[in-house]
């Protein structure tokens, strides 16, 4: 009877071996870092949207306030994607033959709402609040980046727990005074520490924020 | 146990599926197939009142004692919802009549001047012209807040020299002509 392993398959055996752990090595690395890319998380990626609306211009050009449009921000968990109604304040007497704008038209004419294309999404598992974070001093511009800079709108930050975790484990540094809350611009803020050293321990303190309840599962997770 | 080799690489492939992400309710904002026009968030039906349609009322019929809380909400609420059109000062130059809004009047009218508080309350919450109700956005203490603040600029605008204060003056003739 003839052999049946040759002489060599040993050393077969071996490359083979570390071959699929070089394969599942990859694997873990390729996953990792799909995961944390700006493709995994939407980072920075113009979604489609019925409207090209630009914040750039509304907000940079005009002047409008957030709030003008995101009514419901300060009373409600969702900032409130804005009515037809609301764009038609302006629109039902500027830029009413726009191309541009035949959606908006027709979304009023047919009582119909746009159909935007989320942006800033989290997952159903996550209970996030707008109005908390609005009344305890996060400005806009520290989850939703500089919007004012945005023609069209694209995730700013990797919305990840780690992102989530980092605020909540030490609130302080990122509270800022509630009258400016939807300012975009706070590089003057960020220029002189010393003119607000104490500010973010003070609120953390008049509002009674405890960060190791801030870090507790079910602040989030229901 | 032996089933294990089998088992642990599918319970490895099925989380990777992310159905907790998008579970199967309704979020204010999805939409719906059930519904003739395709929102979960359905407006409540005609008749509906709400629970608190009773103090809204009263807080729209009554006008709230003047004070400086009140002229700092409507100076915000002014900020977000007014200066776009009326402009900070209230003259009536913001940024969307220079793209071709019609102009608003300004509040320093003296048809505006003599108007009741009321009045500008019933502008927000009817509209005025080619001015949208502004009930959606502004609730009824709100509009109050907001009127007390027109009446402040109203005041401010047409201060005559001789009442302000020496600090004042000074920074008034500072900032020029």
């Amino acid at each position: 009877m003839a052999q049946v392993f040759t002489a060599s398959a040993d050393t077969r055996l071996r490359a083979a071996v570390l071959l699929a752990f070089l394969l599942v090595f990859l694997a873990v690395l390729f996953v990792g870092g799909y995961a944390d890319s700006s493709y995994g998380t939407l980072t920075g990626w113009v979604r489609d949207q019925p409207v090209p609306f630009s914040h750039e211009h509304h907000v940079a050009g005009l002047g409008i306030d957030c709030r003008y449009c995101h009514t419901s921000v300060e009373t409600s968990a969702r900032a409130g994607l804005p009515a037809t109604h609301i764009c038609m304040s302006c629109h039902s007497q500027i830029w009413t033959g726009a191309p541009m704008l035949e959606p908006v038209r027709l979304s009023l004419a047919s009582n119909t709402p746009l159909a935007w294309n989320r942006v800033s999404r989290l997952p159903d598992y996550v209970y996030f609040n707008h109005s908390i974070h609005v009344a305890r001093g996060v400005p806009c511009v520290t989850c939703h980046g500089r919007v004012d800079r945005m023609p069209l709108m694209s995730r700013a930050v990797p919305l990840q727990m780690q992102f989530c975790l980092d605020c909540h484990r030490d609130p302080g540094p990122n509270l800022r005074p509630a009258a400016e809350l939807t300012r975009m611009d706070w590089s003057d803020w960020d220029r002189h520490p010393e003119a607000h050293k104490d500010y973010g321990a003070l609120m953390v303190k008049t509002h009674g924020i405890d960060p190791a309840k801030l870090t507790q599962c079910n602040i989030c997770h229901r | 146990m032996r089933y294990a080799a089998v088992l642990l690489p599918i319970a490895f492939v099925v989380s990777a599926c992310d159905d907790m992400s998008h579970q199967p309710r309704y979020d204010s904002y999805e939409k719906s197939s059930l519904f003739p026009d395709g929102k979960a968030l359905q407006a409540p039906p005609d008749g509906t009142v709400a629970r608190d349609s009773l103090a809204l009322e009263g807080a729209l019929a009554q006008r709230p004692p003047m004070n400086i809380a009140l002229l700092e909400r409507g100076r915000e609420r002014f900020d977000i919802f007014c200066t776009p059109c009326h402009d900070a000062s209230g003259s009536g130059n913001g940024t969307v009549p220079a793209r071709g809004f019609p102009h608003p009047p300004s509040f320093h009218l003296a048809r505006l001047r003599d108007a009741p508080s009321g009045y500008f309350v019933s502008v927000i919450t009817q509209g005025h012209g080619v001015m949208y109700s502004y009930a959606d956005r502004v609730s009824p203490s709100d509009r109050w807040a907001i009127a007390a603040y027109i009446r402040a600029l109203q005041l401010g605008g047409d201060a005559p020299l001789a009442t302000l204060s020496d600090a004042d003056r000074r920074r008034l003739s500072e900032a020029g002509p």
